[in-house]
């Protein structure tokens, strides 16, 4: 079937099994390949992408469902070779060691911060509350979060 | 003047820039013109022979162009490969399924969801029989046999192991004030990386050569094991170990459906990718722990600890695929005598098969010293309770001191360095600790549950020396090579890899306290068997304590060759000069200086060199350490129980760590708080268990539960910094010391926690359902 997906601002048309996840057509389809994956079962959250602007687990999302629809990943978060604040965040306060479950934590954070630029750390674990981390214990990712939302200002 | 380049201390890691762009590139991100994709079929039970393989209807799928079964692998004698520990595992089964989730036959297709397809259209015809799944009657009379394929093995035993002195300890024992002994049982556990395994394999036919990309924590070894195995030239093999989304021990073994890939490539003369999936990952994938152990603390009635005894029931699974020293089949329990000066000790092993996947090393335990731990510390503080001490009181009286130390324990380790009332008592001072005392007991008053659980560990870390610890017959050292090129950038070249520790920050920082360039100025090369010295990889919190020491090492011997080299060029005696990080400069002249750079430029340049000296600034070292690396540390939990629902909030950590050097503070930092977290997941939530036909009831991660951002504190960690006499910048290994530390922390935290209660133990994972249990009563629950 065909779909079109905006994706990151482009639209995107393919022919697709009805049967495709998101998750693969920006993998394999588009080669987007920043958006991961981490399990079968939605638990995980390393897929977790912008869809109209609210994070979804792409991987429980079929491509045919997003037809006509916005999705935003980690690559579109770099602007005209800026780092979005929640970018830099990571990267001030150890936010990652793999890597693995980063793009899904940024798109968690970014649409929090979008909905609600001071969170107290409490509302940032809640809003990655539907994701794993297994290497940073947490605490420097709401740091992350945290530094991203003082300087909103500054680099966005 | 040129400031001083410090290689030391807090900087932002140079690989985050890829990472946070979305830009790293793991195995399922790897795409290759014409590549193909692999899927495994797996079995649906744990025990049962194998009657018949129908692949017909797969193969007449019109996007299937491999099929191959167990009978297709016996014909080229691929069927069964070696472990680790010397055992075999079938590669694809041939004879009998042995463990529910073991690999039967694999299909290779066009994309990924038609390889899934095809799976469907295999008919396995099973003659299901009778699995061994609790261990402790795997060695019945009547327990049905599973290894048949081992020439004359008539029941499920796998070893025995013991260590220390059987008599000694016995004659202690007898004559002790006060014994205090406990089963404890460290269920099975899975390392479950966010990023599953995987492989891409492309064999050329024509330069008959094959690469691989694989997950893989040890890719030099691995490239050997393949080339002895499947008789590839060694040199014609080049594993790539790409971005790794974490490891934690359960990227270290060969896995069959690695070895099916290489098989695919060569069959298809095509690139064939296998991503594993989730529950391929927790049902086969190399499990952790799953010890049954048996304790007893002996000691005087004033609390001097006398001796420690141990049997270990361990359950191996189907096959042994341990990932330890070979020499070690019990990995390094041996420490089992924790952090305290002992008259005696003595552990003895029975190690059997069960029906569940093989594996035993791996979710960062440092090679069992989580068992260990665990142990030693669930007794201290069983002891602890006898006597109506208070834990942290009887562990200050017990430890090793620090005039002791080299210090042989009584099962023969020499332990480096310490101090551990110094580690103890900046714990006790961040945690508040007499404070948090007086407000438990203010809140018992009311009916609160509130526990405050200590624990303290010695891991021994860093992996050889080589004559006496090898992992498949190859010694356990690890090589580095610097180079300096002619503008004064170098890069370093390192036999282990990162799975999320930073090495490519660690090491450019590493060379650049040595050398004085920028760790800018410095790439680290990693994972690449093509393009690094060979070694043994990351595990066992080894690559700062070996590859870490070879780097250091290998610099060094660029500087003294860059120190003649300057001393040629400002034309006086090597010793007449002074070294400041990155300048040369003449003794008692500092303007007579040259730096790093210029020296660089000059060994590759056309000018004369000093008599003997050859051109270019390179050096390469293999090292092998004299001893392992001894780090330790003081943990202290508070939990608080909810009386109603016997849930357990974890409030507080502090953790203490020492492990020598810290070469990026920021670094250490976030791996000691990513293992608190599984330590806090293991006491609390992990498991992976069985039902009696053998099936796995945590094949996905909404059944074996991991912690998220709400189930953990913010950690409050300290330090204490006690060098490594042996390493030449005193760094110690510190990638385990966490989880292997925090688990008896908690769970000696929720035991205090329930006092009013009686209780005097609980196995892990302490989930609601056993502390509720524990309260009303019921010391062991169901699992």
């Amino acid at each position: 079937m065909r779909v079109s997906i905006t994706v990151n601002g482009e639209p995107c048309t393919r022919e697709v099994e009805a049967r495709l996840l998101l998750v693969h057509f920006l993998r394999d389809e588009l080669g987007l390949t920043g958006t991961h994956w981490g399990c079968d079962t939605s638990n995980c959250g390393a897929c977790v992408v912008l869809y109209d602007g609210e994070p979804v687990k792409s991987c429980t999302v079929l491509a045919a469902m997003a037809d006509g629809h916005e999705v935003r990943t980690v690559e579109d978060l770099e602007r005209d070779g800026v780092l979005d604040p929640v970018q830099q965040g990571f990267i001030e306060c150890h936010g990652l060691q793999c890597g693995f479950c980063t793009p899904g934590m940024l798109m968690s954070a970014r649409a929090l911060l979008d909905r609600d630029p001071h969170p107290t750390d409490h509302a940032v674990r809640e809003a990655i509350s539907g994701q794993i981390c297994r290497c940073t214990g947490y605490a420097t990712i709401v740091r992350s979060v945290q530094w991203a939302a003082e300087h909103q200002d500054e680099t966005a | 003047m040129t400031t001083e380049v410090r290689g030391h201390g807090r900087m932002l890691r140079k690989e985050d820039r890829r990472f946070v762009r979305g830009k790293g590139r793991y195995c399922d991100d790897i795409q290759l013109p014409g590549m193909l994709h692999l899927a495994v079929l797996r079995s649906p039970v744990a025990h049962a022979r194998v009657v018949r393989v129908d692949t017909t209807a797969a193969e007449a799928h019109p996007k299937v162009r491999a099929v191959v079964t167990g009978a297709m692998l016996a014909e080229r004698g691929l069927a069964w490969m070696p472990t680790l520990s010397g055992d075999v595992q079938a590669v694809l089964a041939t004879d009998k399924v042995r463990f529910q989730g073991q690999e039967v036959a694999f299909v290779v297709a066009d994309d990924r969801y038609a390889a899934r397809d095809a799976l469907e259209l295999i008919d396995v015809e099973y003659d299901v029989l009778p699995p061994v799944v609790d261990v402790r009657h795997a060695l019945d009379a009547d327990a049905p046999l599973i290894r048949d394929d081992v020439q004359g093995k008539t029941d499920n035993h796998c070893f025995d192991w013991e260590t220390g002195d059987a008599e000694a300890t016995r004659r202690v024992f007898e004559t002790a004030e006060v014994v205090v002994e406990q089963e404890l049982v460290f269920p099975r556990v899975h390392p479950a990386p966010l990023e599953t395994c995987g492989a891409v394999a492309d064999y050329d036919r024509i330069e008959e050569k094959l690469t691989l990309w694989c997950t893989t924590q040890a890719p030099h070894a691995h490239r050997t094991l393949y080339a002895d195995f499947a008789g590839i030239p060694e040199h014609r093999i080049r594993v790539v170990s790409p971005d790794i989304g974490g490891g934690f021990g359960n990227k270290v073994p060969i896995y069959p459906a690695y070895i099916c890939t290489i098989v695919g490539s060569m069959l298809t003369g095509r690139p064939v990718k296998w991503a594993e999936d989730r529950t391929e990952n927790l049902t086969a994938g190399a499990f952790a722990r799953d010890y049954v152990m048996t304790g007893e603390i002996a000691a005087t009635r004033d609390g001097r600890i006398l001796a420690v005894r141990s049997h270990v029931l361990a359950d191996h699974g189907a096959f042994n695929g341990t990932a330890a020293p070979m020499r070690f089949p019990g990995g390094f329990f041996g420490v089992f005598t924790g952090s305290y000066d002992l008259e005696a000790a003595y552990c003895s092993m029975t190690a059997v098969h069960t029906n569940k996947a093989p594996g035993g090393v791996a979710y960062a335990c440092s090679f069992r010293i989580a068992e260990a731990v665990y142990l030693v510390e669930r007794l201290v503080d069983l002891l602890a309770d006898e006597l109506g001490r208070d834990p942290v009181d009887l562990r200050l009286q017990n430890f090793i001191r620090p005039e002791q130390f080299p210090y042989t324990s009584r099962t023969g380790w020499v332990y480096d360095s310490g101090d551990y009332e110094a580690a103890m008592r900046e714990a006790l001072r961040i945690a508040g600790y007499d404070e948090l005392r007086r407000e438990q007991s203010e809140r018992r008053s009311t009916g609160e549950l509130m526990g405050i659980g200590v624990s303290f560990f010695t891991e021994a870390v860093g992996a050889g020396p080589r004559e006496t610890m090898d992992m498949a017959g190859l010694g356990m050292a690890d090589g580095c090579e610097v180079r300096i090129h002619p503008s004064g950038k170098a890069v370093v070249r390192i036999s282990v890899q990162t799975q999320g520790q930073g090495h490519e920050t660690t090491f450019a920082q590493i060379v650049a306290e040595e050398i004085g360039i920028h760790p800018d100025d410095i790439d680290v090369v990693h994972g690449d068997t093509d393009n690094t010295p060979y070694g043994l990889g990351t595990y066992g919190s080894r690559s700062t304590p070996v590859s870490g020491a070879a780097a250091v090492l290998a610099t060094r011997k660029v500087r003294d060759k860059a120190r003649l080299l300057a001393a040629h060029m400002l034309e006086v005696a090597p010793e007449d000069l002074d070294w400041e990080r990155g300048v040369f400069s003449v003794r008692g002249v500092p303007e007579a200086r040259v730096t790093i750079q210029q020296v660089a430029r000059r060994a590759h340049g056309p000018g004369d060199l000093p008599e003997g000296l050859e051109g270019g600034l390179d050096a390469q070292i293999t090292y092998s350490p004299s001893n392992l690396t001894y780090p330790f540390g003081a943990y202290i939990c508070v939990v608080d129980v909810d009386p109603g629902t016997a849930t357990v909030k974890v409030r507080r950590f502090v953790a203490v760590d020492d492990c020598g050097t810290r070469i990026n503070e920021m670094i250490v930092e976030g791996q000691i708080q990513g293992g608190l977290t599984d330590g806090v997941g293991i006491a609390l939530m992990e498991i992976v268990s069985f039902d009696e036909q053998g099936n796995c009831l945590n094949a996905s991660l909404m059944d074996y539960l991991i912690p998220t951002a709400l189930e953990v504190p913010d950690w409050e960690n300290g330090k204490t910094v006690t060098p490594a006499p042996h390493h030449p910048i005193g760094a110690k290994g510190v990638g385990e010391s966490a989880t292997v530390g925090s688990p008896p922390a908690v769970v000696n935290a929720v035991i205090d926690a329930l006092e009013p209660f009686g209780v005097r133990h609980v196995d892990m994972p302490l989930t609601p359902s056993r502390v509720w249990e524990a309260m009303r009563g019921n010391g062991r629950p169901p699992y």
